[in-house]
């Protein structure tokens, strides 16, 4: 049953009212051209606001705003009001907006690695933020930092207090983001993608905390994030960006039940549902990936004594059929990319064997590996690293078929044939990576595999960075690809739905290991590991069956 | 940016009237400093069609001679015609600049690239960059003039040893940087072989460093020769490069101090332009800094 948040709150006091807001670009003076286009939004004691949207939808410039952030030149307030606590925010000076963020708004970023100072002790750079707005004795305000570590929950503050970000976890990196935030005990927080790079058990635990601290001292919350499942855990009311427009806004369980606007509509049916897909029939029994007794073992290091090594993958066993898609689901940390990478040959596996199109690829040397290359092809997560920024796309995929005596025209030929597969204009190829977007350049790296007609496609959390209507669209080109072309894919993910909308078999990795393989319907509906059922039960909004409005029946 | 370095109307013209495609277009800056640089290296290289003296040819009548109709810029302590020294001198000192500057750059590419590309080959490598950077650019000149004697190959030759290991250490950090990059490994899982990653992937992401640094290198070696032929292991001092007239001018500043002028202008503005021109092509080099065509 989806519990959510239906109190309602907007007789509490208004602590955010951001009315007819437009931000356009400085100096831009044509008024179709803007950044943000009349938004409206207000944000009541104790609510938690949510806005959703796709990149580039203009979440973060509203916050931004708010925060009187927005980057000088680039960026201009050109119309409408924001207000906190009936005082208007657009007329105060640099000096005065710089003592309201921190006392009486606060601000969590995505990234808590780069938001913390790599060089300064956690507890100081809490301290920083209670020293530059209170006047506070040393003994004090160290008091004060370990009493909001406690409430956050860090274990063992005094120690912590000491420590360097790269020290922490990141779910501990983020809670001391959140007592930065929380130090003051601000009225409005502003919290910018904050779980997003996070594990899934952890998002759960940040949520939780953050709901918790809201509910001790009636914060109001701006949650901004891309993630429905995040948006139907946390939030009263919703805000649905495009384009720097707020095309809908209602409570959060209408704007579930009942989407009005089209472009809500195909958001939520592009979440993809936990619920796995129908089994395939399996005609090919001829396996294509074997994996057995696999071992990866990093080496300690150490100078004159070797250290003992870490296990990043003991014992690691499962095949890959012709036309099949095996998951592999875990946590960062879980080993997953180390077995993809492994099978690649972009890591040396310390022992066990790999067998690739009946071939032993993991003892050979990598000289007499290259011929042998064509036959497995890698799909990467970051579509914006992955091709070469200075080559034209069309070099970029002719560039395997050459290396293995493919003349250059054909090569050419079926790179025009592949543009047409993954639903790009043929002049693409005369066009560099930065010409496109995130999702045209992801379909671009799989054209590039495919391009190879491998055996088996290695997709590293191929669909991670993209928007859920571009995932959609990738997922099904995948499915494409491999129902012409007949090809095993490996496909590496975090992400539950993800896996359940494209596996057929799913293996799900702890510290190294393989704590459950098994088919996709079984282990997701069906799990016996208490690791699965934790990783299930983390996944946010899963009671819910976002494409169809309605909750989810439970097997 | 592109506010900036866009020509002027009449400029527009002249580009359109010269039809270049458009990638090949400079902006007004790089326009005119590639106009300097090539007067000055075609002056350089036809002074002795043109300079109206012999540059060695003395005058005891006519020392330290100020400008007039016979001696454009007049003469120096021995009663030489500057002009016709400072663009015979062009020639030398150009020769030198560049030739230090593209050696030291091929050279330190290559080693830079396997360097930073193979672990086992960087260790090895790197620590004989360091002793080499160890020796005093000075001495080894003079060491090496000693052995082969004074000439322009020598001088360039002891101007180039040094330099490899600055280029090495760049082209290394930035090889380092950019082989884990996911294209480098999509690279290798299509198949590609090392020469061709090293050539093809990670070698155009060094030559923006390698424009900045040549462009230095080019500057230094100019002033390096100078202070060589200055101690007598460079080339004769009676042969005249841009080095030796400002070396020679120095004592005499004060009396006539367009020996140094004269010669430090066109050297700065020969190197300001070798400067800009190097910005300009590390700019067009790169596709994303472009601008979007329509």
């Amino acid at each position: 049953m989806m519990r959510f948040k239906n109190n309602d709150k907007s007789s509490a006091k208004e602590v955010l009212d951001i009315r007819h807001l437009s931000v356009r670009l400085s100096g831009e003076e044509d008024p179709g051209s803007l950044v943000l286009d009349d938004i409206s939004l207000q944000v009541h004691e104790g609510e938690t606001v949510s806005l959703v949207g796709e990149s580039g939808s203009g979440k973060s410039v509203t916050s931004l705003a708010v925060m009187g952030l927005l980057p000088k030149g680039a960026l201009e307030v050109s119309g409408g009001e924001i207000d906190m606590d009936g005082e208007s925010l657009l007329t105060l000076t640099p000096s005065q907006m710089r003592r309201l963020r921190g006392q009486r708004m606060a601000m969590i970023f995505q990234e808590p690695m780069t938001a913390l100072n790599p060089v300064m002790r956690v507890g100081d750079q809490i301290a920083e933020v209670l020293q530059t707005h209170r006047e506070l004795s040393k003994r004090d305000c160290r008091d004060r930092v370990l009493d909001v570590m406690q409430q956050v929950y860090l274990p063992d503050v005094a120690r912590i207090y000491g420590s360097y970000p790269h020290q922490l976890s990141g779910g501990q990196r983020q809670r001391i983001m959140i007592a930065m935030a929380l130090a003051l005990e601000p009225k409005l927080l502003i919290a910018d993608e904050p779980t997003t790079a996070l594990d899934v058990t952890t998002q759960a635990q940040i949520l939780s905390l953050i709901a918790e601290l809201q509910e001790r001292h009636g914060t109001a919350v701006l949650f901004i994030t891309h993630d429905m499942g995040v948006v139907a855990e946390v939030s009263h009311a919703v805000h649905v960006m495009k384009h720097g427009k707020i095309v809908e806004h209602a409570p959060v369980e209408t704007l579930f039940r009942h989407p009005s606007d089209e472009y809500t509509k195909r958001l939520l049916s592009s979440v993809p549902s936990l619920v796995p897909r129908g089994a395939r029939s399996q005609d090919s029994t001829q396996p294509v990936l074997e994996v057995s007794d696999m071992q990866k073992v990093y080496s300690g290091g150490g100078f004159f004594l070797r250290k003992p090594g870490t296990h990043a993958a003991r014992d690691i066993n499962f095949t890959v059929k012709r036309g099949q898609t095996l998951g592999i689901v875990g946590e960062s940390g879980s080993g997953k990319t180390t077995v993809a990478r492994s099978i690649m040959r972009l890591v040396d596996p310390t022992s066990g064997s790999i067998r690739v199109a009946g071939k032993e690829v993991a003892t050979l040397s990598r000289r007499a590996l290259r011929p042998h290359r064509k036959h497995f092809q890698v799909v990467f997560q970051d579509p914006f690293r992955s091709l070469n920024p200075r080559w034209t796309v069309g070099r970029s995929l002719v560039e395997g078929p050459v290396n293995f005596g493919t003349p250059r025209h054909e090569a050419y030929e079926r790179a025009l044939e592949m543009m047409e597969l993954v639903d790009l204009p043929g002049d693409a190829l005369e066009r560099y990576p930065h010409q496109f977007s995130g999702g045209q350049r992801q379909r671009i790296a799989i054209a590039r595999a495919v391009m190879m007609r491998p055996d088996l496609l290695v997709a590293d959390e191929a669909v991670s960075a993209l928007d859920v209507s571009v995932q959609a669209q990738v997922l099904d080109l995948l499915d494409e690809v491999q129902a012409r072309l007949g090809i095993a894919i490996l496909f590496i993910t975090h992400d539950l739905r993800v896996a359940a909308q494209i596996c057929d078999e799913v293996i799900v990795m702890q510290h190294g290991v393989i704590v459950e393989y098994g088919s996709a319907r079984e282990v997701l509906s069906n799990p016996r590991h208490e690791y699965t059922r934790m990783l299930i039960d983390a996944a946010p909004g899963r009671e819910w069956d976002f494409a169809n409005c309605c909750e989810l029946l439970s097997a | 940016m592109a506010h900036a370095t866009q020509p002027s109307a009449a400029m527009q013209t002249v580009l359109g009237m010269l039809s270049l495609p458009r990638q090949w277009r400079l902006g007004a800056g790089p326009l005119i400093a590639a106009v300097v640089l090539f007067s000055i290296v075609l002056s350089a290289l036809l002074a002795p069609l043109y300079v109206p003296y012999d540059p060695m040819q003395m005058g005891s009548l006519n020392r330290l001679q100020p400008s007039s109709a016979e001696h454009l810029l007049g003469t120096d302590q021995y009663g030489r015609d500057l002009f016709s020294r400072i663009m015979t001198g062009g020639r030398v000192s150009l020769l030198i600049g560049v030739g230090a500057a593209l050696f030291s750059v091929v050279v330190g590419m290559i080693i830079g690239l396997v360097s930073g590309f193979f672990r086992a080959a960087d260790a090895v490598i790197m620590r004989i960059m360091d002793s080499l950077m160890a020796i005093p650019a000075i001495l080894l000149a003079i060491a090496l003039v000693a052995l082969s004697g004074p000439s322009v190959w020598s001088v360039i030759v002891a101007i180039t040893i040094p330099e490899v290991p600055r280029v090495v250490r760049l082209v290394r950090s930035v090889v380092l940087g950019a082989r884990e990059e996911p294209y480098v490994e999509a690279a290798i899982a299509l198949g590609s072989s090392m020469p061709k990653i090293l050539w093809q992937h990670l070698m155009p992401n060094t030559v923006p460093a390698m424009i900045v640094q040549g462009t230095y290198i080019c500057a230094s070696a100019i002033l390096t020769e100078a202070i060589l032929s200055f101690l007598g292991a460079g080339v004769s001092t009676d042969i005249p490069t841009w080095g030796n007239i400002m070396a020679e001018g120095r004592t005499y500043f004060q009396v006539k101090p367009g020996l140094i002028f004269w010669t430090g202008a066109i050297l700065s503005l020969c190197i300001l332009s070798i400067n800009l021109l190097g910005d300009a092509a590390r700019d067009m080099l790169d596709p994303r800094l472009k601008k979007r065509e329509a």
